[in-house]
């Protein structure tokens, strides 16, 4: 998109729809319950609340609302219509999300396996159990690791599952009393203080040298210990900075005793260019909804897949899925293992999509999606330092690998425009809006967008476009950045009431208690 | 565009990674399918391999089972504008906000609780991360839970709670409840959390709930309970009964089984600021807006997790399942409240019609009495069958028997667990009744 083209003036559905509990009609009902019209079984077996001990009746009907189906569907339509989501726009801001496009194929295949039982024999679960030993295949070779488990439900998981397998190392080798911290860094995803510390350790966060803001060998070394049990780590980090010491970090806290955990959340720049067993990690984890094109479905279902060298496998999670004698099997029989962190195998529709996407992909796509996103970081990095008032932090840091932290620090003190006003100023012009930063912002005034493969060069133009006229309004007219968004489903919402006790409300019928009204709304 | 960047050629980007740590070599992976019609076939060639609940007739059960999932529910599950979404705000995503606080606000109904949680990973992780709210408000670290329990449940709880002690208390041989005399002798001033699930793990409905919890509450522990929400048309909520903390599992409510993938937890509670003040996960809360009686939906109390105060958050969360969440939105508003009580109803007469045929044949017994829902013991042991013999017969008359029992319970060899819902026909039960009749016949 050349500079002059002219930006979008989006304008969202403004449906003004009720909430769903305002919408009963008495008597309307969206579906019918099988046998509920004709039963021939309760003849057989009589009133069905004989079966509940009395006091275990329910005794009032939920307050659920009567709505008839054409209304419900309505009411979801109208729903999805005032929701952006990230199909129908350019989705580059969601740095460290790695949200990529999701080939609409990898839909139909998952929705196979929908009516699968987990329990059922295995011999009547072949294809499923073939696609997640072959996906763990692929996931082996990605990382230079030797075993993988799908079962944590996200990222936070499989980091939490990590931390447990980090646990289970030191217990086995009974010196868990004395290896009690991990070592992680505060560009690290959050996850990786919070995981270890819901695992029982106490953790270390180590802060960057000001200049490359990469963390120095010096500082790893003042901060490891006897006491140390592990190191949790991303790289690269969320700055969009590649720690190249990695390798140095994983000797010193080895030669500690400790084990290292890579976090691959997003390893989309990666693919095919490092691994984790280069840099001599242990375990490792990749969030199967990013990097491997998963849809992230409004926040989850996700996938976090966790990955353990030969000397950790033996602690992942059960079962693992094994293949003997030409058959598929399930291995439940591993002493050492940390055990279950989710019931069953984990989310075996979202391993179809990945497997369907990287069969798609191929080595050679793969390599290339990483290449391409590397190319996309910079390309936007070198095109957006031009706006006025957008700084980088870390700027002697030149390269950037996935996702880059930006900052309004500057447009901030010349305009008092900052991030969250910018943020909510984008979504005037048909763009999802951005992923700010993990807290503490060590980056004042952040935005971290992350320009993966999916995005094309018009589409990162039109990006830094819509950024280039936000600064231009900051500078000639603040206050209409300061008070948008302006052509939004709805005005501004009352921040403070949200995180008042008094007045927040989780559910309906706690906004009814704490309000004491209800508007009439409008039901059709 | 590597011009406009100033550099020749890609290498000059990746000077970054030290060579040393650079793969050498391309990835060992196969070339791609890159024309759509090619992959659909490489994928459906290999998962034709399997076999549905659609094409067999399944009685499993045992943590996910099998309920009719309304078109509805699929269609606004795989909206794109939904399906897409990550982590936009309020004006960005107003539908998914507004969907995910209708989500907890009919569960809120459902549960009869005013606070419901976003929706986690799966209903056993959820109950552990009630647990673990519970031991920070009490400051205590043993906890309670029942011996008929999952143990795989179990290991999810002991990975969450580590440092804590699981005390199981047993349960009575007869009815499947809660043995009263053994939680008296056990609960004390060290117990954290009282834990159970209305209905247990062996579907019998748990019909002391006041007690339990008058037993918990007196020692000044918290009484955590895990339902299945589809039986809450029928049967109380567990506020009726004196629970703290409400959780469990959505699958049940309208979501495919997905091989296990199809589950989803959430956790409900009181609207009190210790209660609150613990939620690992986000809350979406209603608010208003500048616009005269119009809402709007946002987070609320997020200082709490990890993303904003990293290790001293409240535990973790991240990405769990809030499509899901979604849908089993979707599916209580076409219910309603007349839906959720008739299915309530007909899986207790579909459950206990087949009980009643299965306990009928002269070998097979049933356990526990007759006091469950959906889910029941039924027991071989008569028939000198085991059940992984039973299931191999049953096999090969395309059904899925019911759970081996005796993997985790070794006083129920010989036993298994029946899941039987809506979903089953007359027809179907009768016909499982006949097959299990000639099965342990010989």
């Amino acid at each position: 998109m050349s500079a002059s083209q002219r930006l979008r003036r989006y304008h969202a559905h403004v449906w003004a729809e009720p909430v769903i509990n305002q919408l009963s009609n008495p008597g309307e009902r969206g579906i019918i319950i099988p046998g509920e019209h004709d039963s021939k079984i309760r003849k057989l077996v009589g009133d069905p609340q004989h079966y509940i001990p009395g006091k275990m009746r329910r005794k009032n009907p939920p307050n659920l609302p009567e709505v008839s189906q054409p209304q419900a569907l309505r009411h979801y339509l109208r729903l999805s219509e005032e929701n952006m989501g990230i199909a129908s726009c350019i989705g580059l801001g969601g740095g460290t999300d790695t949200v990529k496009y999701n080939p609409l194929i990898n839909e139909e295949l998952a929705r196979l396996v929908a009516d699968m039982h987990p329990l059922q024999p295995e011999e009547t679960a072949q294809g499923i159990l073939e696609i997640l030993y072959k996906f763990r295949t692929f996931l082996c070779e990605i990382s230079g690791l030797d075993e993988f488990s799908f079962q944590p439900g996200g990222g936070g998981h499989a980091i939490f599952t990590n931390a447990c397998i980090i646990r289970k190392y030191h217990e086995d080798r009974k010196q868990l009393a004395e290896k009690n911290e991990i070592v992680t860094t505060v560009f690290s995803h959050p996850a990786d203080a919070a995981c270890p510390a819901t695992a029982g350790f106490k953790v270390v966060t180590l802060y960057p040298d000001p200049v490359t803001g990469i963390p120095e060998v010096e500082a790893l070394k003042a901060a490891v210990s006897k006491h140390t049990a592990g190191m949790m780590i991303t790289n690269p980090e969320d700055t969009g900075i590649f720690n190249p010491q990695i390798d140095e970090f994983v000797k010193i806290v080895h030669e500690a005793g400790g084990v290292c955990s890579y976090d691959q959340a997003n390893a989309n720049c990666l693919l095919g260019i490092t691994r984790a067993k280069e840099a001599g990690f242990d375990l490792c984890h990749f969030n199967i909804h990013k990097t491997f094109s998963s849809p992230h479905g409004s926040f989850g279902p996700a996938l976090g897949a966790v990955g353990a060298n030969r000397n950790l496998a033996k602690h992942l999670p059960v079962p693992v899925v094994a293949f003997q004698n030409g058959r598929y099997t399930l291995e439940y029989d591993r002493p050492k293992s940390i055990g279950k962190v989710k019931p069953f195998l984990g989310s075996a529709q979202i391993i179809v999509r990945a497997y369907a996407w990287t069969m798609a992909m191929g080595a050679e796509g793969l390599r290339q999606a990483a290449e391409t996103s590397i190319v996309n970081a910079n390309y936007l990095k070198k095109k957006i330092l031009t706006v006025p008032g957008i700084t980088v932090g870390y700027e002697k840091s030149d390269i950037r690998l996935d996702n880059i932290r930006f900052s309004l620090e500057k447009m901030n003190s010349d305009t008092g425009v900052g991030t969250a006003d910018v943020m909510r100023r984008m979504v005037d012009y048909g763009l999802q809006d951005y992923h700010t930063s993990h807290h503490p912002w060590i980056i004042p005034e952040p935005f971290t967008p992350e320009p993966c493969e999916s995005y094309s060069r018009s589409d990162i133009d039109y990006w830094v476009e819509v950024m280039r006229q936000i600064s231009k309004e900051a500078y000639t007219d603040p206050e209409l950045v300061k008070k948008a968004p302006h052509s939004q489903s709805i005005g501004r919402i009352n921040e403070a009431s949200l995180n008042s006790p008094e007045k927040w409300a989780m559910t309906w019928r706690a906004y009814l208690t704490k309000s004491g009204n209800n508007m009439q709304p409008t039901k059709t | 565009m590597l011009k406009e960047v100033g550099v020749k050629d890609l290498e000059e980007l990746l000077v970054v990674i030290p060579e040393r740590l650079r793969l050498k070599r391309p990835l060992k992976i196969p070339s791609g399918l890159a024309a759509e019609n090619d992959l659909s076939r490489h994928v459906e060639s290999i998962l034709s391999k399997n076999v549905s609940c659609k094409d067999f007739l399944n009685f499993l059960g045992a943590g996910c089972s099998q309920h009719f999932v309304p078109a509805m529910c699929d269609a606004i599950g795989q909206r794109q504008e939904f399906l897409s979404a990550y982590e936009g705000d309020t004006y960005s995503d107003l539908g998914k906000w507004q969907a995910l606080f209708e989500f907890q606000s009919l569960l809120g109904e459902l549960l009869s609780m005013d606070v419901v949680g976003f929706p986690g990973y799966d209903g056993a992780s959820s109950s552990g991360f009630a647990i673990r709210m519970t031991q920070r408000i009490t400051g205590r670290k043993e906890v309670l839970v029942p011996e008929n329990l999952s143990p795989e449940k179990l290991s999810i709880f002991r990975n969450m709670a580590y440092d804590s002690k699981f005390v199981q208390i047993a349960y009575e041989r007869k009815t499947g409840m809660m043995d009263l005399e053994d939680l008296k002798k056990n609960v004390s001033k060290s117990t954290s959390t009282v834990y159970f699930e209305n209905p247990s793990f062996f579907g019998t409905i748990e019909g002391q709930g006041e007690d339990i919890s008058e037993i918990a509450h007196s020692a000044g522990a918290q009484v955590v309970v895990a339902v299945d929400p589809l039986s809450l048309g029928v049967i109380a909520p567990p506020s009726d009964y004196g629970a703290d903390i409400a959780c469990g599992d959505l699958q049940p409510l309208g979501l495919h089984m997905q091989y296990g993938g199809g589950l989803a937890g959430f956790i409900a509670s009181r609207d009190e600021q210790k209660y609150v003040a613990e939620y690992p996960s986000w809350l979406v809360s209603i608010t208003k807006t500048t616009n005269e009686g119009e809402y709007g939906f946002g987070l609320s109390s997020s200082e709490r997790t990890h993303y904003i105060q990293r290790e001293k958050g409240k535990d973790f969360t991240g990405t769990g399942t809030a499509l899901f969440g979604i849908v089993a939105g979707v599916y209580l508003a076409l219910l309603g409240p007349k839906g959720i009580k008739a299915i309530g109803e007909t899986i207790l007469e579909n459950s206990h019609y087949a009980a009643r045929k299965l306990d009928s044949i002269q070998s097979v017994d049933l356990n526990f009495g007759q006091e469950f829902f959906k889910e029941f013991v039924v027991n071989f042991r008569p028939s000198r069958k085991n059940v992984k013999s039973v299931n191999r017969a049953l096999l090969k008359q395309r059904i899925f028997g019911g759970y081996d029992l005796g993997n985790d319970f070794k006083e129920l060899s010989g036993c298994a667990l029946y899941s039987v819902t809506e979903v089953h026909a007359k027809d179907d039960i009768d016909r499982l009744v006949e097959v299990v009749k000639e099965i342990v016949k010989h």
